[in-house]
């Protein structure tokens, strides 16, 4: 798979137990999907998702008792971890999952790291299925996907607030219409 | 004398037949919306309405505002989220074992092919080893399962073409699988039955005779729709070349399942990347060129007969593992037999752990595909090393297969959009998520 390394914006390869996880500098992933595309062969992309690491192993370690934010230990599984999972050099991973269709179905899976608010390359371009994994990426997520046709929330309601898949997001309440107004 | 392995046959765009249309039909400016042509913008006798989203013909909440002229579709845009619940979102909050009962609710058609796929994500992630009957059941139950999923395609998007008696059909067939899954585990739907290392339960020895009996029948089943729909002069009429796709055009919105095959395309993950014991079974991948209504339903139809096939070859196979574990033992993820609670210290830790607890799944991110009856269903899974998803996210057919819907309507009749829509079988709870 060393023919990953020409691909614009390289940064790193890791194999895995299912596909290999290509690392890709976010400003150039348009240019590394028409490189997989076209010169690898990776006809179709079947999914794009974003993850959100804030306070990605902030539970702690397991039988360090109370951190300095409090950890509630009444609470299930608010025990830590076994170990500390290693560091992610940014908040936001894109990740799309590329499949060839040829023997062995090959795929890959090319991963960028964002911060929030900094953009990435829409690929609706390359692959016109992006159009709804992008859309719903940024309803869900709000990644923003600069140069995509049509960048508005998918699932959630137009006016809606926040984004919810985020770390971040309050659950167990939402605001309620016309509660306040009589 | 050994033999040499025969050298693999590459296949690159395993396309049969001749496409439907040539060049693209993906509208231009955003592939997923058809903009009314310009010459038309202007124009009064642009009519736009509201399909839906309670439209009994769209398989759930789907709203679809369409633009017409007349009759014809000249504009169309898809607006889905009726159904979205977060899923994804609340799994992140429950422990691994409690999680497997969500997926089935995505996709609640095909709900063993989801829960499949979510358990077989944290399988991978944990290593574990699960043992051959498992594996056996879970293809039997998903190979009944894409039969349950097809029947209801081909009972409901009959009814909208007005072929009410298929839909009694279907629906008799379909009791029938139900029954089957009662037997096995309790529910009808939604049946939590393949728990994280196997199965939840052994299998009854009763379900044996009634599976078989219901493979014996079901062949006949089938001659009767064929016999019911394959000479009928309106279905013929109402499917064939309505909603064209091509195999490019299918490709390049990302189709997969049966939508695909029926554009052409020679793809099944069943075949091309085997999980569960696929590699051991005898099964035919049918495909159809034409790209329309018709060839969507013919493919589903004969992957019907197939998986028929396939189930009967289960049962050959599992009856002989009478008395074979059904479930990993490994005592760290999986709950110990109910009797050793009352005998052993330690079974009653583990079983508290796991429950109260959950069990940890190690560092790392997988994406699991299968072959859902929709098509290719995904789970990609992160954890930090704790007992709760760090993310989970369910890549679901419905949704990509309703981003065809403007490339397949385009110049087509809005009658043509409720045969579309049927094909395109989307299940709106598996879009929504």
């Amino acid at each position: 798979m060393s023919a990953w390394e020409d691909a614009p914006g390289f940064v790193s390869l890791r194999e895995g137990p299912e596909m290999p996880t290509v690392t890709i500098e976010a400003g150039q992933i348009r240019e590394a999907c028409l490189f997989a595309r076209d010169e690898l062969g990776f006809d179709m992309c079947v999914d794009v998702v974003a993850t959100d690491y804030l306070e990605w192993g902030g539970k702690g370690v397991a039988g360090y008792i109370g951190t300095a934010s409090g950890r509630d230990l009444n609470a299930p599984a608010a025990q830590g971890l076994q170990t500390l999972p290693a560091l992610k050099p940014k908040r936001f991973s894109v990740s799309y999952h590329l499949l060839a269709l040829r023997q062995g179905a090959p795929r890959v899976r090319l991963q960028a790291w964002v911060d929030d608010g900094e953009p990435v390359p829409s690929v609706v371009a390359v692959w016109p299925t992006c159009d709804w994994h992008e859309r719903e990426q940024f309803d869900l997520m709000g990644i923003r996907f600069e140069g995509h046709p049509n960048l508005e929330r998918l699932l959630m309601e137009e006016d809606w607030e926040g984004h919810p898949l985020r770390k971040d997001y309050p659950i167990g309440g939402e605001p309620v219409r016309f509660s306040e107004e009589t | 004398m050994a033999v040499a392995p025969r050298r693999p046959r590459v296949r690159r765009w395993p396309i049969v037949g001749d496409p439907p249309y040539d060049g693209s039909r993906i509208p231009e400016r955003v592939p997923t919306i058809l903009d009314v042509p310009p010459h038309l913008e202007d124009s009064e006798d642009v009519f736009r309405i509201n399909f839906g989203p309670n439209h009994p013909s769209t398989h759930g909440v789907l709203r679809l505002i369409v633009d017409l002229d007349g009759e014809e579709v000249v504009g169309l845009s898809a607006v889905i989220g009726y159904l979205h619940t977060g899923f994804e979102k609340t799994m992140e909050t429950k422990t691994y074992w409690k999680c497997v009962t969500y997926p089935e609710r995505i996709d609640y058609v095909g709900y063993q092919n989801n829960e499949l796929v979510f358990v077989l994500a944290v399988e991978q992630l944990l290593r574990l080893e699960v043992p051959e009957k498992a594996t056996w059941m879970r293809m039997l139950l998903c190979e009944l399962n894409r039969i349950h999923s097809h029947l209801v395609y081909l009972g409901t998007s009959a009814l909208e073409l007005g072929a009410i008696s298929m839909f009694w059909y279907c629906f008799r067939e379909r009791e029938m699988i139900l029954d089957l899954f009662e037997l096995v585990t309790g529910q009808r739907m939604h049946t939590r039955y393949f728990q994280v290392g196997g199965l939840a339960e052994d299998i009854p020895e009763g379900f044996y005779p009634e599976c078989r009996k219901f493979v014996e029948w079901f062949p006949h089943a089938l001659g009767d729709y064929l016999q019911l729909l394959d000479r009928n002069e309106i279905w013929l009429e109402r499917t064939k070349g309505v909603g064209p796709l091509s195999a490019h055009d299918a490709i390049a919105l990302g189709q997969t399942g049966p939508n695909l095959r029926a554009s052409g395309v020679d793809w099944d993950l069943r075949r091309e990347q085997p999980y569960l014991a696929y590699d051991q079974v005898d099964f035919r991948v049918p495909v159809y060129p034409e790209g329309d209504v018709y060839a969507r339903y013919r493919v589903r139809m004969d992957e019907m007969a197939e998986s028929n096939r396939i189930v009967r070859q289960c049962l050959d196979r599992i009856e002989r593992m009478d008395g074979w574990p059904w479930i990993a033992d490994d005592r760290k993820v999986v709950l110990p037999p109910r009797e050793e609670l009352h005998t052993s210290m330690e079974s009653l830790i583990h079983h508290f752990k796991i429950v109260t607890e959950g069990f940890r799944v190690p560092e790392g991110e997988i994406y699991v595909a299968i072959e859902s009856p929709r098509g290719e269903a995904g789970c990609y899974l992160v954890s930090d090393g704790g007992p709760k998803p760090w993310r989970v996210h369910f890549r679901s057919p419905s949704f990509v297969a309703l981003e065809a819907t403007p490339t397949c309507a385009r110049d087509g009749l809005i009658a043509d959009l409720i045969a579309i829509v049927g094909s395109l079988d989307a299940v709106m709870g598996d879009t929504d998520r």
